[in-house]
C-alpha cells in the first residue's frame, strides 16, 4: 500500500461550500495475504476480520460510488487475486467509468488471469517489492516471490499497462537504494515508489527493527536524487520521507473525508485505511447504508472533516489550513488522543515521543537493542498480539 | 515512431498517451484526464484540443477544425504551446 496516492493531483475545488466527492475509492477486497510482511498496512487484528462483501456487495459499491463522482478506483488488499471475483469487479468498474488501479504483491497473476484483467478494461497495475535482493525481498516477506515478481513485472509490460513498482523503505533495505532503483530501471518501471515506511499497524509492532538513522534517510535521499539527475524523464522516482524526521506532520489523505474512501473487506467505509483503530463510534457498513449517507451524512466522515474538531495548538495555528493538524490515528497512537495534534509537528506537547524512537534509530546496528523479535504478519500472530 | 523531444511539426500526429484517459465527469462538470491514481481538471480549451488528439488528426487539421468550430482565426500559437506543455507531460505522444 503507498500512502503517496494522494499527492498526484486529487484535489477539490477550494472554492466548494459542501465537501467535493470521495474522487478515491479503495476496495480492500480481502485480508487475506499469501505475504508475512512486517510492515503491513493491514489492521494488526485482521485474522478477527474474516467477513467479505460478496460479488454483488462490491458491485453496487462500486456503482454508489461511481454516482458521487469516484474517479479512480483501487482494488487492493491483501492480495487482491485472491478474490476469483477480480476479474469481474475491474470489468464492472471499468464499464462505469472507473480508472482502475490494481495494487498487488504479484502472487497470483497467471497469463491468463492477467489476459481476462486486460481484456475486462484494467488501466495500471502497481506491484511491490520487499528488496533488491532475493534473499531479503524472501526474508521481509517470509515467501519465496522474488523470481515470481520478475516474471509478473515482465508480465506487466507485455500487457502494455502503466508499471509503477512499490518499495516499502526501512533500516534493513534502506542501504540498498541503489540496487533498488536498478532493479527499477531494468523491468522498465515507469515509477518508483520508494516509500518510507509510516507507523501504523504492523510497522508500529515493528519500529525499532524498521526505522532508519538520520544519516541512513540523508544517503538514500542523496543517492536517489542523483539517479534523478542521471535517468530524468526515463522514470519518475518517488521518495517518500518517514515522517518521524519531519517537523510538521503530513496532511493525511489530503484531509479526512476530503477525497478518499476505503472500503475495508467487511464493507466498513473508512476515511483512512487504518481508522478503524480510533476510539469511538463504529464506523458506517456499505451494508446498511447508501454511499451517500456514508460520504456527507455519517458521523464518522463528519468527526474530523474540516477543522472545527480541533484542539490547540492546532486549533489557532496559523499553518493549521497546510497539514490540517496531520494524522488521526498517529496522534491516538502517540498521543493517546486522536483529536490532538500529530506529535509529528513540533509544536505538539508530545513531540517528544517521536524524538524518543528517533534517538534509538541513531544507532549503527542493524538490530534494536530491545530485544524484541521481528514479528511477521501473520494469522496466529494477528490473535496473539490482540488477545 | 514516438519523438519525445525537439520541434512540434505541423504534420505530427498527436494521440493521448498509454495508461491516460481522457473523460467528462458529470459530478465535476469538467473533462478530466485520467493516469495512474490521479487526475488532471481540464480547462475548456485544453478539452477542446485533447478531444481532437485522436491519432488521426495530424496538428494542422487540430487547429483548422478548431478554428472552425469556434469561428475563428489564429489559434495556432496556442494551440502548439499547449501541445508542447501536454507532450512534456507525458499526456500526449506524437508520430
Amino acid at each position: 500500500m503507498s500512502t503517496s496516492m494522494l499527492e498526484h493531483g486529487l484535489v477539490q475545488d477550494p472554492s466548494a461550500t459542501r465537501p467535493g466527492p470521495p474522487l478515491w475509492l479503495l476496495a480492500e477486497l480481502t485480508y487475506r495475504c499469501p505475504l508475512h510482511c512486517v510492515f503491513c498496512f493491514n489492521p494488526v487484528d485482521f485474522a478477527r476480520q474474516e467477513d467479505e462483501l460478496d460479488t454483488d456487495g462490491w458491485i453496487r459499491t462500486l456503482r454508489e460510488a461511481r454516482a458521487l463522482g469516484s474517479v479512480q478506483c483501487g482494488f487492493s488488499g491483501g492480495e487482491p487475486l485472491l478474490r476469483l471475483d477480480l476479474e469481474t469487479l475491474v470489468g464492472e468498474a471499468h464499464k462505469l467509468g472507473y480508472y482502475t488501479n490494481l495494487l498487488t504483491t504479484g502472487v497470483g497473476l497467471t497469463d491468463a488471469r492477467a489476459r481476462a484483467l486486460k481484456d475486462n478494461g484494467l488501466d495500471h497495475v502497481q506491484l511491490s517489492f520487499q528488496d533488491s535482493t532475493r534473499e531479503m525481498n524472501d526474508f521481509l516477506s517470509n515467501t519465496r516471490t522474488f523470481d515470481l515478481k520478475y516474471k509478473v513485472a515482465a508480465m506487466i509490460k507485455e500487457y502494455d499497462w502503466p508499471m509503477v513498482l512499490n518499495c516499502v523503505i526501512h533500516r534493513m533495505n534502506i542501504e540498498h537504494i541503489d540496487k533498488i532503483i536498478d532493479m527499477a530501471l531494468e523491468l522498465g518501471a515507469e515509477t518508483l515508489e520508494l516509500a518510507n515506511t509510516q507507523y501504523y499497524s504492523w510497522a508500529v509492532v515493528n519500529r525499532d527493527h524498521l526505522l532508519p538513522s538520520c544519516e541512513q534517510l540523508k544517503k538514500a535521499e542523496r543517492i536517489t536524487n542523483k539517479y534523478r539527475e542521471r535517468y530524468g524523464d526515463r522514470i519518475t522516482i518517488i521518495f517518500v520521507v518517514p515522517d518521524y524526521y519531519e517537523n510538521r506532520p503530513k496532511k493525511c489523505m489530503n484531509g479526512w473525508g476530503n477525497v478518499f474512501l476505503c472500503v475495508a473487506p467487511d464493507g466498513t467505509a473508512l476515511p483512512c485505511h487504518t481508522a478503524r483503530m480510533l476510539p469511538g463510534a463504529a464506523f458506517p457498513n456499505v451494508a446498511d447504508h447508501s454511499m451517500e449517507e456514508i460520504w456527507y451524512g455519517s458521523e464518522g466522515f463528519n468527526r474530523y472533516r474540516g477543522k472545527g474538531w480541533m484542539k490547540e495548538p492546532c486549533r489557532s495555528c496559523s499553518e493549521s489550513d497546510d497539514d490540517l493538524g496531520g494524522c488521526r490515528c498517529q496522534a491516538m497512537l502517540l498521543a493517546g488522543d486522536p483529536a490532538a495534534a500529530d506529535p509529528v509537528c513540533d509544536k505538539s506537547p508530545q513531540r517528544h515521543v517521536v524524538d524518543k524512537a528517533i534517538a534509538q534509530a541513531q544507532t549503527e546496528s542493524t538490530l534494536p537493542s530491545s530485544g524484541q523479535p521481528l514479528i511477521f504478519r501473520d494469522p496466529k500472530e494477528s490473535i496473539r498480539l490482540t488477545d | 515512431m514516438s519523438e519525445d523531444t525537439g520541434n512540434i511539426d505541423p504534420q505530427h500526429v498527436p494521440s493521448i498517451a498509454n495508461g491516460y484517459r481522457l473523460q467528462f465527469e458529470e459530478a465535476q462538470n469538467t473533462w478530466v484526464l485520467l493516469y495512474p491514481e490521479g487526475m488532471v481538471k481540464l480547462n475548456p480549451s485544453a478539452s477542446e484540443i485533447l478531444q481532437r488528439c485522436d491519432g488521426k488528426a495530424c496538428i494542422t487539421d487540430i487547429i483548422e477544425t478548431l478554428e472552425k468550430a469556434f469561428e475563428t482565426s489564429g489559434l495556432s500559437e496556442d494551440i502548439n504551446s499547449f501541445l508542447v506543455i501536454a507532450r512534456e507531460q507525458h499526456w500526449i505522444t506524437l508520430r
